[in-house]
């Protein structure tokens, strides 16, 4: 009995458990009852089910006991191609879906950017110039005495041209170490363009194209990069420019911020170009005034999934939860629309509101869906888009039904810690640097870094593998990093405060947080910010005492409840980058041994980093510790050091600063 | 960071600001905006704002752009609970606190011009000395930089009682450390402690007492920030530059005595932008975590006879103290300590009596080691007031003992004795002059203990030179005068043969890089006729070091091939530069300020720059404060042209190389000086006379104008056209 009960309780979360009752009582169906009546196919689940042509699909499913070399060479698909072709193709097929949402979530705050530096988009203006011209630095652009439009416009340019570059090498991977940077020129995995890598993805994995999955394999790794180091990156960067670095701010997460008597509208997806917009105009008086006239106190703005992290990290605006909360945040009967644009967005979204009165709103041309109102972002007249948004909520809020139950259920959280922002952190305007997080790993207060991020899966307790690890590793004096909705969920546990340092961290880590007051988990934004993390790998490579390389750092990756096409690009270029990376859950080629051991173990050989899967959290969470235990060992870390006392001839023999 | 400690230093900072900023109001509706504003003698403006900012603050008006920008440093305070990160914002705040105070105090200076003493020593009614002008800046300074001083500790507040005051001081003197003074602790202040307890305080003693309040800590960071820019060649408002180089090279520490208020964690959490951490006796918070500082950066409660050692290895400095069995402490800190009138038990020498001293160089047989013998009466022989006939002589000998070595022992004579507490040591040779204070007599100094001294140390330092040593110290009239005869004839055979020596003469010259510690481009290339230009080393000096230290400072450099006669440039000496500057600089002329010179450092004794109308040279020393022809003081051109570059038209030297042969004879020599300040001429007058009448110039030095001819070339041209001056004559030196 007391095991039915247990496995019957969905979520660590009380909130989400509150609001799963609800919808139960209210007949609505919800992605974890679904997980319950519809299984995952075990072949595709393996990577074992060929469907790229007409003469298949082929399922051709790993053997239960060992097979003999005759068993093997049978066990191919109708053209012969084996189970590591099969595995490796499905494999990297969804490195480029998940490459192509990020990246194309790149080109369009590109897009959005060379219109607001040509003056296109009204409402829109360079809020950092310090990072516009570093940037620029960065890339290589003139800055003399040039206007930051000007400046903008050639920056614009140039993130668009990295999509569509055919030749030599992509602009933004010199971010990346020079020791890697050579790794991966030896390999031949420097991305060209960002696109051409994905195209030629989805060509290689035709019917009867590359079918050597070592060469696949590669292919895919060159695409992650041009993901991570690429669109993803040129994403973060221009977005930065456009609304601002964050900075640290204090937030709320989960259900309980959404308000009984004021309308709510909450902002779900990743862009944060319109949302941006949004936020600015319901703070409009003419807009609450509008709400007012309805009724309503005030209008209150909520983010879901990435968005909400876009817009919190910025303008402190509160969470209502992550990816497996998106339906239960209607169930509340108290959202008047929810508003979404692309990635992560469960159809059945319209189904639930069909019970309730809330208007699911659809604004990219990317991303419809059937019985959604769609509102096209015009980025040439955002303001008008975002107010007729705002206006529709507003009208649905007299639309309520008498159903409503909001859990009173939150937390406060600090977010908002961009590179730029954690270097200033560690030393001030005068003293900005990295050396203080370096400095703490060499003398062991601080063990290692993890970045654990990623999505839910309704294939497992909602954030518990997440909040297992997280805590894990921290009680380890691991620092984590964290974006995406692994943030979240850290968030809705309470670990995003400066408090939970003394409460969960070891005593090391612990007493580094309470130097810098910051929480040991280090929220940096959204799933395209995990080019945050790879910067600021590269950053702590550049500030020396831990080896030439992101593959020498003491560091590890994880996404410990995956379930996107993304999560898996960004795995790979972690690993691609010389990061061990841990995921959990499924695993999607244990079709084939030698695909998974490719992945596991010849990676390291090849980029110093690979990939393992474990869906205990806590052991995951060893293996990263582990693994952080085997770089400290190489670094020579591993042993407390011998204070240095200098005298006049050692300081004689420093060199210049 | 720790919260407590952020929060407290946060709102401290708020304090301090709001409170400069009415400060400054009032001074505003008072004097104007035009009311010129500074610290006295000084090129730095209000240093640690012009280092940080590159802001010069000369008049009232100009703080108001620094108010500005303490008010945007200023963090919101720190919530209780959910607060964001603040050691950031505490490290701003800090900054914000000190730029605040140097406004203070810089205002208290416009309006109470005398609240400060000017100088080295607080005068019988006032303590006080604030900001370290130039002058002390580079004398002081250079002891950081060859290691005498290998840092300070910026005491706050008051011990529990002046014993622990006085034991404290102590142990920072026998260590080397500079004590500088600042903030009160219920009423009491850690100098006034020291003063009550008749120890003599000002910078000769390295006990400073800048000021009463905790403002006057800025004068310890600006003596810091100073230091980055005039030796280390770094920029004002390369902020990132000074702080790192302070964290490396200047070995310095807070120590709060006493309660710790919001003001003092203000101050402290700015100390720590330049890596100085803080070491409390109470037991506030703690913050063990490194990063901006070397190790800790607050380390609390610790007992007073442990706070020394603590902050010492907290700082991460390594600091080697000559344990001497004399019964007065020992060490450079007492070098500057005087004994007068009532004080005086014993006196030799200095017109009284006479007195010499003379090292010898002797078989091995005849020397037996260790051994000092007083000839004559012993301190307890005679009463307090009595003054003796001297003679020190020190006799060696070794296989690597040589008589060129012999001046070099016996010139360590003066500063060995002098670092003894309560002994005082003037002049040298026959001219030396000896008292004793009553305090090391009650303590059992004997003057025995003189040759304990002189033994133990000049083995210490130059062991490998000689093997054995012995002391005879007499006390006798009729023996005195005996050696003085014997030492005199020394004297005048070592005179003519350094005369004799000349570049030519020699293969081998001699590096000096001990000035890397704080210029880490800079090489001196020594010379028989070029003396190193802090005026501490010449060729002898150097070879002698080399023979002691054979991986040190001074290296032999291989003349090679001679590239350039007139200009002194050799192969050699190339290829060592370029090594030894690190890449930095790959060839220098030894003989001229036109062509590329020689680098220079901090701490050279005079700058000579080049004076186009007047068609010659100017030089100025470093104790001279007030302009020049080129339009920059002493200060300003250290601060150009040191750090370790070779600047044409410019060039570090020493006093004593002006008369010598080579110099800058590449652009005409001697003859081409056409200005330096009186004090510079009186002090050599006879040698420049002498070296000049060598080239064929009668009376040279009353051609050179001074500061009372003018101070601008136009003002000077007049002058030396009356007296015929030689570089008139000579080519354009500007070719």
């Amino acid at each position: 009995m007391i095991n039915m009960a247990e496995k019957e309780i969905k979520s660590i979360d009380q909130a989400t458990n509150e609001l799963l009752a609800k919808a139960s009582k209210d007949g609505v169906n919800t992605v974890f009852d679904r997980a319950e009546s519809t299984q995952p196919c075990p072949i595709g689940a393996a990577g074992s089910c060929c469907k790229n042509c007409a003469m298949g699909p082929c399922r051709i499913p790993a053997p239960r006991a060992e097979e003999t070399p005759e068993e093997k060479l049978q066990r191919r698909g109708l053209c012969g191609a084996t189970a590591e072709t099969i595995a490796a193709r499905n494999f990297i097929r969804m490195i480029a879906g998940g490459a192509s949402a990020h990246s194309d979530h790149g080109r369009g705050v590109a897009e959005l950017f060379l219109a607001v530096a040509r003056g296109e988009a009204p409402g829109y203006e360079i809020k950092d110039e310090q990072k516009l011209l570093q940037v620029a630095l960065d890339w290589g652009i003139e800055i003399n005495d040039r206007s930051n439009n000007e400046i903008a416009i050639d920056i614009g340019n140039k993130a668009l041209a990295a999509y569509g570059n055919q030749e030599g090498e992509l602009l933004t991977v010199r971010k990346a170490p020079q020791k890697r940077q050579e790794i991966w020129r030896r390999q031949g995995i420097i991305p060209r363009g960002i696109d051409r890598e994905i195209v030629e993805i989805m060509h290689r994995t035709h019917m009867g194209v590359d079918q050597d999955y070592h060469s696949l394999l590669k292919q895919g790794a060159r695409a992650a990069i041009g993901d991570g180091w690429g669109g993803s990156m040129i994403a973060t960067e221009l977005q930065d420019i456009l609304f601002g670095t964050p900075a640290p701010i204090l937030g709320r997460a989960n259900l309980g911020v959404l308000e009984q008597d004021q309308v709510n509208l909450i902002i779900h997806g990743h862009e944060p170009l319109l949302s941006e917009m949004i936020v600015a105009v319901a703070q409009e008086p003419e807009m609450i005034e509008a709400a007012k006239a309805k009724g309503a106190k005030g209008i209150n703005i909520a983010g879901m999934c990435c968005t909400a992290n876009e817009i919190l990290m910025r303008h402190g605006v509160p969470i209502a939860g992550n990816f497996l909360q998106q339906e239960l945040a209607i169930v509340t009967g108290v959202v008047e629309a929810m508003v979404v644009d692309v990635q992560c967005i469960m159809q059945a979204l319209t189904t639930v509101a069909e019970c309730y009165h809330t208007k699911i709103i659809t604004t990219s041309p990317k991303g419809r869906i059937p019985g959604a109102l769609h509102i096209e972002f015009d980025e040439h007249a955002a303001l008008n888009s975002a107010r007729e948004i705002v206006m529709a909520a507003i009208e649905n809020f007299p639309n309520r039904k008498g159903n409503t139950y909001i859990p009173q259920i939150q937390s406060d959280q600090v977010a908002g810690f961009s590179y730029e922002t954690v270097n200033y952190l560690l030393g001030g305007m005068f003293r900005a640097s990295m050396r203080p997080l370096n400095d703490n790993i060499i003398n062991g207060r601080i063990r290692g870094v993890a970045g654990v991020v990623g999505c839910n899966n309704a294939r497992v307790k909602h954030n518990e593998a997440h909040i297992a690890m997280v805590k894990e590793l921290i009680k380890n004096d691991v620092l984590v990093l964290t974006t995406g909705c692994n943030a979240i969920a850290c968030a809705e546990a309470g670990l995003l405060l400066p408090e939970a340092a003394t409460q969960y961290a070891g005593e090391g880590l612990a007493s580094v947080c309470e130097t810098v007051g910051i929480p040991p988990v280090i929220h940096m934004g959204s799933c395209v910010d995990n080019s945050r993390i790879l910067i600021a790998t590269a950053a702590m490579v550049k500030d020396g005492g831990l080896g030439e390389d992101i593959s020498d750092l003491p560091v590890a990756g994880a996404a410990p409840e995956w379930m996107s096409e993304k999560a898996i690009s960004i795995g790979q270029y972690f690993v691609a980058s010389g990061v061990y990376t841990v995921f959990g859950v499924t695993w999607p080629t244990i079709g084939s041994k030698e695909v998974t051991d490719y992945l596991f173990k010849d990676m390291e050989q090849m980029y110093g980093g690979m990939w393992a899967f474990e869906p205990d959290p806590i052991k995951a969470a060893h293996m990263m510790i582990a693994h952080i235990d085997k770089k400290r060992k190489a670094l020579g870390i591993d042993k407390a050091r011998e204070r240095v006392l200098f005298d006049m001839a050692m300081r004689q023999k420093l060199e210049a600063i | 960071m720790s919260k407590i400690i952020a929060s407290a230093a946060i709102r401290g900072a708020h304090k301090i600001v709001d409170q400069t900023e009415k400060k400054w109001q009032e001074a505003m509706d008072k004097k104007g905006a035009n009311q010129p504003v500074g610290f006295p003698n000084t090129a730095y403006y209000l240093p640690i704002i012009y280092g940080m900012l590159g802001t010069k603050v000369e008049k009232l008006g100009d703080m108001e752009q620094v108010l500005k920008k303490c008010k945007a440093l200023l963090p919101p305070l720190v919530k209780e609970t959910h607060h964001l990160p603040y050691l950031a914002p505490a490290l701003d705040a800090g900054m914000a606190t000190f730029f605040a105070e140097e406004l203070l105090e810089a205002i208290r200076y416009m309006e109470h011009p005398d609240f400060y003493v000017t100088g080295e020593d607080p005068s019988v009614n006032n303590l006080w000395l604030g900001a370290a002008d130039d002058v002390i800046l580079r004398k002081r300074g250079v002891e950081f930089v060859d290691g005498t001083a290998p840092g300070f500790a910026a005491i706050l507040g008051a011990a529990p009682t002046n014993e622990i005051a006085v034991k404290i001081a102590q142990e920072c003197q026998e260590k080397n450390l500079y004590v500088f003074m600042a903030a009160e602790t219920n009423g009491k202040r850690f100098s006034e402690q020291l003063h009550e307890s008749g120890v003599q305080v000002g910078w000769p003693t390295r006990l400073v007492p800048f000021g009463p309040d905790v403002s006057a800590t800025v004068f310890a960071m600006g003596f810091a920030t100073r230091a980055a820019m005039s030796f280390g060649g770094i920029q004002p408002g390369e902020y990132r530059k000074i702080l790192l180089y302070n964290k490396d090279r200047v070995f310095a520490f807070a120590l709060p005595m006493g309660y710790v208020t919001e003001e003092w964690y203000a101050n402290a959490t700015g100390a720590i932008n330049w890596g100085f951490p803080v070491i409390a006796d109470t037991p506030i918070p703690e913050i063990l975590p490194t990063g901006i500082c070397t190790y800790e950066h607050v380390v609390s409660n610790i007992p007073h006879d442990q706070l020394i050692a603590k902050a010492v290895e907290v700082r991460g400095l390594k600091v080697t103290v000559s344990q001497i069995p004399i019964p007065v402490s020992y060490g450079p800190a007492f070098e500057g300590e005087r004994v007068r009138g009532e004080d005086i038990y014993l006196e030799c020498g200095g017109g009284r009596t006479p007195m010499v001293e003379w090292v010898s160089t002797k078989r091995m047989e005849e020397v037996e080691d260790g051994k000092v013998e007083v000839i004559g009466p012993e301190i307890s022989d005679v009463t307090a007031g009595t003054k003796l006939p001297m003679a020190i002589t020190v006799e060696v000998a070794g296989r690597q003992m040589q008589e060129d070595y012999e001046p070099i022992l016996e010139r360590q004579i003066h500063h060995l004795i002098n670092y003894a507490q309560g002994v005082m040591h003037i002049g040298q040779r026959d001219i030396a002059w000896l008292r004793i204070g009553k305090q090391a007599v009650d303590k059992g100094f004997k003057i025995q203990h003189i040759g304990v001294i002189l033994h133990a140390k000049l083995h210490q330092d130059f062991g490998r030179i000689f093997d054995k040593l012995q002391v005879k110290i007499y006390t006798e009239s009729d023996k005195v005068d005996d050696i003085i005869q014997k030492a005199r004839a020394s004297y005048k055979l070592r005179d003519a043969r350094i005369e004799g020596m000349t570049d030519e003469g020699v293969d081998t010259y001699y590096s000096c890089t001990l000035c890397q510690s704080f210029a880490p481009s800079h090489v001196c290339t020594v010379t028989p006729e070029r003396t190193g230009l802090c005026g501490s080393y010449n060729w002898m000096d150097c070879k002698a070091s080399f023979e002691i230290n054979p991986t040190g400072p001074n290296q032999p450099i291989k003349k090679g091939e001679l590239i350039d006669t007139r200009y002194g440039r050799w192969t050699g000496v190339d290829e060592f530069v370029q090594k030894a500057s690190r890449g930095k600089i790959d060839h220098y002329y030894a003989y001229s300020i036109v062509m590329d010179p020689m680098t220079t450092c901090g701490c050279c004794e005079c700058i000579a720059a080049v004076l186009p109308m007047c068609n010659g040279i100017m030089t100025v020393n470093r104790e001279f404060t007030g302009d020049t022809p080129c339009g920059m003081k002493f200060t300003t051109l250290a601060g150009t042209i040191g750090g370790g570059l070779s600047t044409p038209g410019f060039v570090g030297h020493s006093k004593y190389n002006i008369a010598q042969r080579k110099y800058l004879i590449g652009d005409g020599g001697l003859l081409r000086m056409v200005w330096m300040p009186k004090m510079l001429k009186e002090e050599i007058r006879d040698r420049i006379n002498t070296r000049a009448k060598e080239m064929g110039i009668d009376n040279f030095i009353d051609m050179i104008a001074d500061e009372t001819v003018g101070i601008t070339e136009e003002a000077i041209l007049p002058f030396l056209q009356e007296k015929n001056h030689p570089a008139l004559a000579m080519d354009p030196i500007l070719g």
